[in-house]
């Protein structure tokens, strides 16, 4: 990376305690705590509204905390305004000055700091971009893709402790999106600095995160490594925002052992003990959630072929779409409306077209079981945000 | 899209379909209003004037063009003065604009929330009135013994605006300094609203980048704001000090015979002595003089660079 000093202060976490946000009755973020591990890729995740920026900004110093503190390391930077942290921020529009070029628009903090020489040091963070030719030109003459570079480099030029990314892909295209993720994955691994990455895109957080934090309503709903989230959610807002989960309501039949044994519509299915986050006490409900390409489909003529000890469910295949790599079919079941199965390609059943019966079965490992309280369709996407 | 090569921005390779022989000549119709406008009150005048400026004779027995460029030489010789005089009085008047301007317009842009309409409406509020009746207000405001005049001789200021030159003693009325307090009054107006509009087309988010990236408020106003509403500077002043610098009716009506400036002698030349030559050559001299020191000024502050 670059010949730079290292920062005198070597970083430390990110830790946010009991920090909300309140612009006269509306609460944007409930009072939380948030520890980011210093030299992480954390991703808060959530829909827009969600509190997500809010909290960013509140790290960067833009936004002044209600209640609570933020303490970078072993300092608390509370009270400090924006240009006295060592934070840096890639904003969702990049915010490039747009009477400076290239290179003064990276060369900007370090200008601030009195840095005098700053040749070599944009240089090389001009190279880390692969902008190096493009130094003299204006902001307005770079794509999109370009110019959410130059915004990267402008802030990772000074180390700061944190480098925060408000929705930084936001307004590129698919393509340059999944380019960018990979070469902002690669810059942090890099450069070793801490990344606190705002996105409503739970494919961006997941591929590029080491820990997510979904937010809803001004809330963390939970934290976690993304294969840990979308394995075991804990509420049915994070089961359906990463990715796509069925939810059958059943009754608590017996609890023994290492497994919860439920009734649903007349069937019976198993749980694991484990996976199950409601209080499992017999006769009461739980929500019983399971992703749909742990599901199999099997003719109904076929049912007996069935191994012993899968959770099974009968339907009607309602409708199918082919989609390549998978096949995704949508069963009518008694205990679930519609149910979502996704089969990948190997041995296609020509059997299986609407109107079909089925038998719907999956390894009852791969259940969990939620809180039956709660809406089975919260976070689920209405329509593709787009951007 | 654009994708990531170092391409230079391209034009449209492409031309659209060649529109219709009638479509093609709209465009010109449609400047056809402008450029006959422009013809009959601009151009023939300014023919019409250029003639008269070389021209000799009396009212009596009439003018004739005589090439006589003498004119112009003589006319400078003898009012040199008073165009040093409009040049000093409306680049003053245009900096005290610029000084009262700015930071109004800043305020109005950035932390006036829902009152920007409303002080926006103020600031053109003097225009309900007219033009005359303003100046003569401000004869009052200015008057011998008056508060204001009475509020800086206490204040010890009129000591120093009298070294200066500015004013004569405890008098403020007939001194220079009402002249440019009148032109800066008059002409305010022209200076905050290019500011104002450039300003609030600064994006709010460069102000929280700079203070992201260690620039104290202070900086991020010479190093972003500033710099950003440079557009609005350079039309501002341009629209304060070329109407200024031929203004007349201030001069007129708050200064003295020693305050003339270069209108006041164009218009006693046309309208009084009726020497038509000597006014329109004066004219054309400080219509050469502007357009040279704006051209120069336009260079300088190399607008051209701003977005």
């Amino acid at each position: 990376m670059t010949t730079a000093k290292e920062p005198k202060e070597h970083g430390g976490d990110v830790r946010l305690s009991g920090i909300s946000k309140t612009y006269g009755s509306f609460t944007a973020v409930h009072p939380l705590d948030l520890t980011v591990p210093q030299g992480s890729f954390f991703a808060l995740l959530g829909a827009s509204g969600c509190g997500k920026t809010t909290t960013l900004r509140m790290i960067a110093g833009l936004e002044e905390p209600s209640t609570g503190t933020v303490c970078l390391g072993e300092q608390d930077v509370t009270a400090l305004p924006p240009y006295k942290r060592p934070v840096n921020t890639v904003f969702q529009s990049y915010a490039l000055f747009p009477h400076l070029d290239i290179f003064e628009n990276v060369a900007f903090g370090l200008r601030r700091r009195g840095i005098k020489s700053v040749k070599q040091q944009v240089g090389d963070m001009l190279d880390l971009v692969q902008l190096g030719e493009q130094a003299r030109k204006k902001p307005h003459q770079l794509s999109g893709g370009q110019q959410q570079r130059v915004a990267v480099a402008r802030a990772l030029i000074n180390h700061p402790k944190v480098l925060l990314l408000d929705e930084p892909l936001g307004a590129l295209d698919l393509k340059l999106r999944r380019q960018m993720q990979l070469e902002l994955k690669r810059i942090q691994t890099e450069v070793g600095i801490t990344f606190v990455h705002v996105t409503h895109d739970q494919e961006e957080a997941m591929t590029m995160a080491d820990t997510v934090a979904v937010m809803n309503g001004g809330r963390v709903e939970q934290q976690g490594a993304p294969a840990d989230l979308y394995e075991n959610p804990r509420t049915t807002f994070v089961a359906n925002f990463l990715g796509t989960s069925n939810f059958i309501e059943a009754e608590v039949a017996s609890v023994s052992g290492d497994d919860v044994f439920l009734k649903a519509g007349g069937g019976k299915l198993t749980l694991p003990k484990a996976r199950c986050t409601a209080p499992a006490t017999t006769g009461g409900t739980v929500l019983v959630g399971v992703r749909p390409e742990k599901i199999s489909l099997t003719h109904a003529d076929d049912a007996g072929a069935i191994p012993e000890g899968r959770n099974r469910i009968t339907g009607r295949i309602a409708d199918s779409s082919f989609i390549g790599v998978s096949t995704q079919y949508v069963v009518n079941s008694p205990v679930c409306a519609a149910f979502e199965v996704y089969a990948q390609n190997i041995e296609r059943d020509a059997r299986l077209v609407p109107g079909a019966d089925v038998v719907l079965h999956w390894n009852p490992a791969h259940t969990f079981g939620l809180d039956a309280d709660q809406d089975a369709d919260a976070g689920v996407e209405k329509v593709e945000e787009d951007a | 899209m654009t994708a990531l090569t170092k391409a230079p921005p391209q034009e449209e390779p492409e031309a659209p379909p060649k529109p219709r022989r009638r479509g093609r000549l709209v465009p010109y119709w449609l400047l056809l209003p402008g450029i006959l406008w422009l013809l009959v009150f601009f151009a023939l005048p300014l023919v019409y004037q250029a003639s008269t400026s070389v021209q000799t004779g009396s009212l009596e027995e009439g003018y004739k063009v005589t090439w006589h460029f003498a004119t112009y030489w003589d006319a400078l010789g003898d009012y040199w003065p008073q165009f040093l005089r409009s040049v000093m009085y409306a680049g003053a008047a245009t900096i005290l604009c610029l000084l009262l301007g700015y930071p109004l317009a800043y305020l109005i842009a950035f932390r006036a929330g829902r009152w920007r309409n409303l002080i926006l409406v103020l600031v053109i509020a003097p225009f309900f009135t007219s033009f005359l009746i303003r100046t003569l207000a401000w004869k009052t405001i200015l008057a011998d013994g008056g508060p204001v005049v009475g509020a800086l001789n206490s204040l010890h200021i009129l000591d120093v605006t009298s070294w200066l030159g500015a004013t004569d003693g405890d008098r403020v009325l007939a001194t220079p300094l009402a002249v440019i307090c009148g032109l800066t009054y008059n002409f305010l107006p022209f200076m905050i609203l290019p500011l104002y509009t450039s300003l609030e087309r600064i994006d709010s988010r460069l102000h929280e980048a700079a203070g992201d990236l260690y620039a104290r408020p202070s900086t991020t106003f010479r190093k972003v704001t500033f710099p950003l509403s440079m557009p609005g500077v350079v039309s501002g002043t341009l629209l304060t000090f070329i109407p200024a610098a031929g203004d007349y009716v201030n001069a007129d009506l708050l200064g003295s015979t020693d305050t003339r400036m270069v209108g006041n002698v164009i218009q006693t030349q046309f309208l009084r002595i009726l020497d038509y030559p000597t006014a329109a050559a004066l004219s054309f001299i400080l219509m050469a003089a502007i357009l040279f020191m704006v051209t120069f000024y336009i260079r300088k502050s190399g607008t051209e660079d701003l977005v």
